[in-house]
């Protein structure tokens, strides 16, 4: 079957009351990659928050559809099985439990009573995961997330990426704090996912990361909505040029959102 | 306190009890002084918890007599899965007020260690368990319920590791209640002495509901120069069993205690478990993990007292509370005059899972000393919505993610009991009672 279709439409999402998404519109298919761009402050990661159903964010109006059904009113986990997979800026810490242990628990979640997978299997698979993303061996059997570098973070999340192999996944600032060397194993790690049956929206306010990563689409978000869209050439225009002339074009002066001045 | 308190037991039937036991007269004067002076004693005082319309005193019966087993095969499937039944070497099996079955390797007996039941050590090691019998762990006259244990004392263990011996297989004792009527007054005596080496491990274990059981239950300690004990106990005591437990460490000269207590019993519950690091270069560690469910009430006094030069203490405690179960933690590091160069360092952590749930973790720290380091942390919290949320966000159902955070809060303790059987034991209790 061909791949997913994540599609949003007029959504608008509150943070303790105040609005930081005013209307966004964006459609992500199976097969392509989404690069969602602009600068700090514009509403990116809110919008990746309230797809996945963060607690904290109130979606007021719109509508967030994942092949048609109504992904607002699933639970959190319930998004996940269906497909949807966020790699977090921010991973949880969580003493006590391993690596290894949640990984499986994740993949036995989309698996029937009696028919989770062995032992031996999701070991193979993960070892060799760990291997593709340069992971220490040791990083199965560590509490997950705990004391963990920052870059051993984001690998961790493209390992459950890989691991999970999501329809539609959202990869926030994946690249954020990552030296060259890390960024590229990052990259290789989500371009093995490439394919008619996976989808991947890529936030970001960086373009060194689709250098390695080349996008079918990109964005440009800006006061909680997305104010521009194009191709790859938009994304080198930014790295050229910056945002400035797109708010100019637009007559922005603050592109941020919901922040104090 | 002045009230008076009708015991079922009276001074003829303890001295009868000590005859038919053929204990020595120590133990026999022991016992019927003890009793005398258990009527003025006053009862203990845990912290922020009230006891006094607790049950300690009023029970059916001083023993209850029980078959013994005469092989492995005959124990209750649930006791079945505590032991290693082709490993089992070191092994101690009490059933209610009975001395059910013990074994002992041949080798460890050659070199002299002792283990068996704390009556026939009392008629065959005498000298032995008089020197430390509620000397310098616990006193018989602390408080009315240390005088109550010392005059109904029927049942524990004693274990004895003579100098230089290091035993590598652990040492395990499975207290069965299978009779509602039981009150237990069991005393554990470890003695390891200078520079030897000892895993002991305990299970407390009702398969019956008791409608108003009584347990008072001693340990005693005694880590001698250099030795090292580790201890390590699961209580799963049921709902009607009131249960004060005092667990009492002495080490001496750079000797380590290590406890490891998965206190899960069901039932309101005082826990006292004291260190007395002594020795200079003493070392001792306490890790406690708790589950607190339905209406129960319990008080959980974790201390260690430093005496030696540069004793090193360590308290970590993990609870959990649910339903309306409320609990106290109460943590102190003392240290003494002249202990200098210690080191005194607490950790308690409670996980509310209900809003009517109580936890309360008391860190104290009692320095007299100058030239000391101490450190204490201590939260109350609930599980977090941004870690459920992480869980959830790749599949997991919100049940098993809870499941996860609270098997993870507990596996720091969980993960340090010696013997694999007994963790996955207790990783069995806290699934079930955490559900």
């Amino acid at each position: 079957m061909a791949g997913s279709t994540l599609t949003i439409k007029d959504l608008h999402v509150s943070i303790e009351g105040k609005e930081i998404l005013k209307g966004v519109n964006l459609e992500v298919k199976g097969g392509e990659i989404h690069a969602l761009m602009g600068p700090n402050g514009t509403g990116k990661s809110t919008l990746s928050s309230a797809i996945m159903g963060h607690p904290k964010y109130k979606v007021t109006s719109g509508t967030i559809t994942f092949d048609g059904e109504d992904v607002l009113e699933m639970e959190v986990d319930e998004r996940a099985r269906v497909g949807l997979f966020l790699a977090m800026q921010y991973p949880s810490e969580i003493n006590g439990v391993t690596n290894a242990d949640f990984l499986r628990s994740a993949i036995n979640s989309r698996r029937e009573e009696g028919e989770e997978i062995s032992l031996m299997k999701f070991i193979r698979q993960m070892d060799k995961k760990m291997e593709l993303l340069e992971m220490d061996e040791d990083m199965a059997q560590r509490y997950l997330n705990e004391g963990f570098s920052g870059g051993e973070k984001k690998r961790n999340e493209i390992l459950q990426l890989m691991m999970i192999e999501p329809k539609i996944a959202i990869l926030d600032e994946i690249d954020s704090g990552l030296d060259i060397d890390a960024l590229k194993v990052v990259s290789k790690g989500i371009n093995e996912m490439r394919s008619e049956e996976f989808g991947c929206l890529i936030i970001t306010h960086y373009q060194r990361l689709l250098n390695y990563i080349s996008p079918d689409y990109v964005h440009v978000m800006m006061q909680g909505r997305v104010v521009k869209s194009g191709g790859p050439e938009l994304a080198q225009r930014l790295e050229a040029e910056g945002y400035d002339w797109i708010k100019q074009e637009l007559g922005i002066e603050d592109e941020t959102v919901g922040q104090e001045a | 306190m002045t009230t008076e308190t009708k015991l079922p037991v009276e001074k003829e039937n303890i001295r009868s009890y000590s005859q038919q036991n053929n204990e020595p007269s120590w133990l026999s004067e022991l016992r019927v002084e003890a009793l005398a002076e258990f009527e003025n004693l006053p009862m203990p005082k845990p912290d922020k918890t009230k006891i006094d319309k607790w049950n300690f005193t009023s029970f059916k019966s001083h023993t209850v007599e029980s078959e013994a087993f005469t092989s492995l095969e005959e124990l209750p499937e649930e006791v079945k899965t505590l032991i290693h039944i082709e490993e089992a070497n070191n092994l101690y099996i009490q059933r209610n007020n009975t001395a059910a079955f013990a074994i002992l390797d041949e080798e460890l007996k050659n070199q002299g260690v002792i283990f068996t039941d704390i009556v026939t050590a009392a008629r065959e090691h005498g000298d032995l368990v008089q020197k430390y019998f509620m000397k310098d762990g616990v006193k018989v006259n602390e408080h009315r319920l240390t005088a109550l244990h010392a005059a109904l004392l029927n049942g524990g263990a004693f274990l004895y590791v003579p100098k230089n011996v290091e035993i590598k297989e652990p040492v395990q004792a499975v207290f069965i209640v299978d009779n509602a009527d039981t009150a237990l007054f069991n005393h554990v005596l470890v003695v390891a002495e200078a520079n030897s080496s000892v895993t002991y491990v305990e299970n407390y274990i009702s398969t019956v509901e008791a409608e108003n059981g009584v347990a008072n239950i001693i340990t005693e300690v005694f880590a001698g120069d250099n030795a090292k004990v580790e201890y390590g106990a699961v209580d799963t005591l049921s709902k009607g069993i009131t249960t004060y437990v005092n667990r009492r460490g002495v080490a001496g000269r750079d000797a380590r205690i290590e406890w490891a207590l998965g206190l899960m019993n069901d039932g309101n519950t005082i826990s006292d478990n004291t260190t007395y690091l002594m020795g200079d270069g003493s070392y001792g560690d306490t890790k406690t993990v708790v589950v607190g469910r339905g209406e129960q009430k319990q008080n959980f006094t974790t201390q260690i007292i430093h005496h030696g030069k540069r004793s090193e203490g360590f308290i970590l405690k993990h609870g959990v509370m649910k339903d309306s179960a409320s609990s106290i933690f109460n943590g102190i590091g003392k240290i003494e005059h002249g202990a200098t160069k210690a080191n005194a360092e607490q950790e308690s952590r409670v996980l509310m899972l209900s809003e009517k749930a109580r936890g309360d973790a008391n860190p104290a720290l009692l320095i007299d000393e100058d030239d000391v380091t101490a450190g204490h942390a201590a939260s109350v919290g609930r599980v977090d919505p941004v870690q459920l949320y992480y869980l959830m966000s790749r599949g997991i159902t919100k049940q098993e993610a809870e499941r996860l955070v609270i098997h993870g809060f507990l596996a720091p303790v969980v993960n340090q009991l010696p013997i694999e059987g007994v963790r996955k034991q207790l990783t069995e209790v806290i699934e079930r009672k955490v559900k």
